[in-house]
């Protein structure tokens, strides 16, 4: 099963040939698909051989295989991790039973709306980053953007393969919808808010992949644990790919980081407009960066409350991360977790039952990981000894779903009024000026081993390869 | 006793923290669940981790690839990597510590595990050019495989006090390819005073890829009984134990394969060049009886065997009575007992430095060198072979580099 079989149309490793009617309707939608790359892909790319890592196998030795591709001939298919042997159903009221390899009637419906919603965001990224290639500020970094972009691509195919093995009419009708949908269309946008937000500039690229990607990472744990074994081998490949994703966000601001107090140090200057004469980002433009995507993606987590979640959870659809290394019941029927809510003017905790809050559990383990990694960021700005230190927004900053959409927060916690709230936005999310200004720095770079001038040089390589590698070849 | 103490150092599996990212793949990958983590750090238990390398091509960062060599016996701990923010400089260890070390650990050790992280060799990292294919991973912890116990034999002498067993695997009707050189994992049952499951062990196999026994579906390996701790205090290794003390028809949990590059060249023309103490015979075995099987079926082999290889003394000497019966047209033996009633000490070493002529004239050929065994004979083995080459107008330091490049060098020392 580990082996894929790419003399097949579909690349795959779930034995796609033996089911014909479900290998002819993939192959129906495959042109479509094809179709879509072309229309919302990368822009002007297509002839480009790119240094691309292809899955051969999903075994440790074959899952990073390295290699000139154009993007249109990747070979994007179905890979599922190996199958565990005897796996369970892990938490909820069906715990101890053996995991199910079809789905349950009476769970057909929420199934379904689980993988759409994850499939929804995947082109929808793809689409968010097509015109990135044109202001790479690296070979390297291009490479990288590529890579994403195949690899979400792959990710889209992934959820299309459930969706049309296991959901019959119903499910091929969603994957065609998939393909229609398209970020920031007024009259047919991407299903969450944030996939249909703007990715106008590397600075939003590099915090998208971090903050944005990182909650793929949670989701597709809390997906991996699904008692559902294909969403869940399907997801378990799917996070191998998605750490490039977050690697590419969160080594892209280190090094924006790098440069710029580099630059500081080297001409003894903090003050942002003298830092921005020397065409590089200040510390306050990338602090507001950061406050407008981790709340923005902090959103994706959904309602603070939600009887939805309770559901999924219950029926094992959708597990908690790392579910199985938790010491508690897994049933979490008399378990109890602290949310924030406003009562009387101000941000108070309550207890509520924990099955309601899955999605603030989720989103607090979101937060903790996000922080560790700011957190790394800073020590970067410790070392070259200057005293600013960036920092993650309070969770209820800058909301737009759950309890505190429609009020005001500022990043450090306080309900304000809207008054304040429009004499200091402009210090705490990014202005149009910011946006002007990081827009004006972007410029491609193509010469192998270059870099943009706001942007440091990566300290390795991809696949050990020198920085000044061909990784993208113009042809 | 009042010799020092042996000092054993490990290449100790670290994790960057400055550069990882933490995103669980490497804790995902990782077959026998070396690899955990906190909010702050993912760290790698320096007692479960047999450097497999599976972890290395899933992480995005290369902050997965990191090797310090230290002394065993302070290895950084799982608390300890959890509160780092970057790693601890690489510890300077003297040369003469290394070396005394050797010496100490050499054929008088006695050997305490046969875990294979302990490796702080040169060796290469890609496997020759004509290896087969391996299969590696087909099982995992989590995952094994259900093997039958189809014989266990001792090997060494009943009065020796060395207890080495040869035990044979059968897998029935399932699939377990295995290549000379490939290791397998074993997962002995039950849990250890703190109520955790036991480690899995590592341990080559002897056969070759055609099973055991020719047309069967089985392997076998050479596991000592290990009745001392580091210390020489009496202790039972849980392994080696439960493993010896299996009688036919018992079955045992086991994964794998494991293993890419220390692997046997297919082409016949190769020469294969064979330094060995104890268990460590079981990869030569494996690589000499594929080949003896190959001649005896009428295949052309021309390439040259030579093995040298190192014990007590003859009882004590894993396959010793199947190795005499091998004709000296098939394989030069040569072999170095420390042991012998009235004779000085000879260690395999000294047997290399004696057949200087013939090892320095095979490594001017197409040749691959293989050595296994305990991790003190690797330094004297390797003075032995720059001597070798000096005598005979050969630089040991280039052509081993080279070797090491070409994937004609391994190393497997414990």
């Amino acid at each position: 099963m580990s082996k894929i079989d790419y003399s097949e149309k579909i690349p795959n490793n779930v034995n796609l040939a033996e089911d014909k009617t479900l290998q002819r309707a993939l192959e129906h939608w495959q042109p479509n698909y094809l179709q879509w790359w072309q229309d919302m892909g990368p822009d002007g790319s297509t002839n480009f051989d790119v240094y691309l890592r292809t899955a051969i196998s999903v075994t440790p030795d074959g899952w990073a295989h390295f290699g000139h591709v154009k993007m249109p001939d990747y070979r994007w298919g179905i890979f599922l991790a190996q199958q565990e042997e005897d796996r369970k159903v892990n938490f909820g009221e069906n715990k101890g039973m053996a995991a199910w390899q079809d789905v349950p009637g009476e769970h057909r419906a929420n199934l379904r709306r689980i993988i759409v919603t994850q499939g929804d965001t995947e082109p929808a990224s793809v689409e968010q980053q097509r015109h990135l290639g044109l202001t790479a500020p690296s070979q390297y970094d291009m490479r990288n953007l590529f890579q994403i972009n195949v690899e979400e691509g792959r990710h889209l195919w992934a959820m299309v393969y459930l969706l049309h093995k296991y959901f019959g009419r119903d499910g091929r009708e969603e994957a065609e919808a998939l393909l229609q949908r398209n970020s920031g269309n007024q009259d047919n946008p991407r299903i969450l808010e944030a996939f249909n937000e703007e990715t106008p500039d590397w600075l939003a690229f590099y915090m998208f992949t971090y903050f944005t990607d990182r909650d793929g990472k949670f989701q597709l744990n809390a997906l991996a644990e699904s008692g559902f074994d294909p969403l869940s081998r399907t997801c378990r490949f799917m996070l191998t790919e998605e750490a490039h994703h977050m690697f590419v966000g969160e080594s892209g601001i280190a090094r924006v980081i790098q440069r710029t107090v580099d630059i500081m140090k080297q001409h003894r200057i903090e003050d942002p407009n003298e830092v921005r004469k020397h065409g590089v980002i200040d510390l306050q433009t990338i602090q507001r960066y950061l406050n407008f995507h981790f709340s923005v993606t902090v959103d994706l987590f959904g309602a603070d409350q939600s009887s939805n979640a309770a559901t999924f959870y219950s029926a094992g659809l959708k597990g908690r991360y790392e579910e199985t290394k938790r010491d508690d019941d897994h049933v979490l029927k008399s378990h109890q977790y602290k949310i924030l809510e406003i009562s009387n003017g101000s941000i108070v905790e309550k207890e509520v039952p924990m099955l309601n809050s899955l999605n603030e559990v989720l989103r607090d383990d979101y937060i903790r990981d996000s922080i560790a990694g700011v957190g790394r960021w800073n020590r970067i700005i410790e070392k070259a000894g200057l005293n600013f230190r960036l920092q993650t927004p309070h969770k209820a900053f800058n909301r737009h779903i759950g309890s505190f959409a429609g009020h005001r927060v500022s990043p450090d916690g306080r309900l304000v009024s809207e008054a304040e709230w429009a004499s200091n936005v402009r210090d705490w999310l990014p202005t149009e000026e910011d946006r002007a200004y990081v827009a004006s720095l972007m410029g491609r770079v193509i010469e192998p081993g270059k870099m943009a001038n706001w942007i440091a040089p990566p300290p390795v390589g991809i696949n050990r390869q020198p920085i000044d590698f061909e990784y993208v070849r113009f042809n | 006793m009042n010799a020092p103490e042996p000092i054993a150092f490990i290449r100790q599996h670290l994790i960057d923290p400055e550069v990882c990212i933490r995103c669980n793949t490497c804790e995902e990958t990782c077959p026998v669940d070396a690899i955990t983590h906190d909010s702050r750090n993912y760290v790698v238990k320096a007692d479960v981790c047999n450097a497999c390398g599976a972890c290395i091509s899933p992480c995005p960062t290369g902050s997965i690839d990191h090797w310090h060599i230290v002394p065993k016996a302070s290895a950084y701990s799982i608390d300890e990597q959890l509160t780092w923010d970057e790693l601890p400089p690489k510890q300077d260890v003297d040369a003469s510590v290394l070396d005394q070390a050797a010496s100490d650990n050499s054929a008088d050790a006695e050997e305490e595990g046969i875990q294979l992280n302990a490796a702080t060799s040169l060796t290469s990292a890609v496997p020759p050019w004509s290896a087969a294919h391996p299969y590696v991973n087909l099982y995992t912890l989590k995952a094994p495989i259900t093997a039958t116990i189809a014989g266990n034999y001792r090997l060494t002498d009943p009065n020796a006090t060395s207890d080495i067993h040869h035990i044979v695997l059968d897998f029935g009707t399932q699939v377990f390819p295995i290549l000379e050189g490939q290791s397998i994992g074993i997962i002995p049952p039950g849990a250890d005073a703190g109520g955790k499951p036991h480690y899995m062990r590592m341990y080559s196999v002897a056969s070759p890829r055609t099973g055991e026994r020719e047309g069967y579906n089985n392997l076998s390996l050479t596991v000592k009984r290990v009745v001392e701790d580091h210390e020489g205090n009496s202790t039972l290794g849980v392994a080696s134990n439960y493993l010896c003390d299996l009688a036919k028809g018992a079955t045992v949990q086991v994964a794998g394969p494991f293993g890419t590059n220390y692997l046997m060249p297919n082409h016949a023309g190769s020469n294969i060049l064979m330094i060995c103490t104890g268990t460590g015979s079981a990869p030569m075995r494996a690589m000499t009886e594929q080949r003896r099987r190959l001649e005896a079926a009428g295949k052309k082999v021309d390439g040259k065997l030579m093995l040298f290889f190192g014990a007590r003394n003859p009882e004590e000497l894993p396959y010793f009575g199947p190795l005499l019966k091998l004709p000296a047209h098939f394989i030069d033996k040569h072999f170095a007992f420390s042991r012998l009633p009235g004779e000085p000490k000879t260690y395999v070493q000294d047997k290399l430095r004696q057949a200087g002529k013939e090892v320095a004239e095979l490594l001017k050929g197409d040749t691959y060198l293989y050595i296994c065994g305990l991790k003190g004979m690797e330094t004297g083995v390797m003075d032995a072979l720059r001597e070798v080459c000096m005598a005979d107008g050969l630089e040991w330091t280039a052509l081993s580099a080279r070797m090491v490049n070409e994937g004609r060098l391994h190393v497997e020392t414990y």
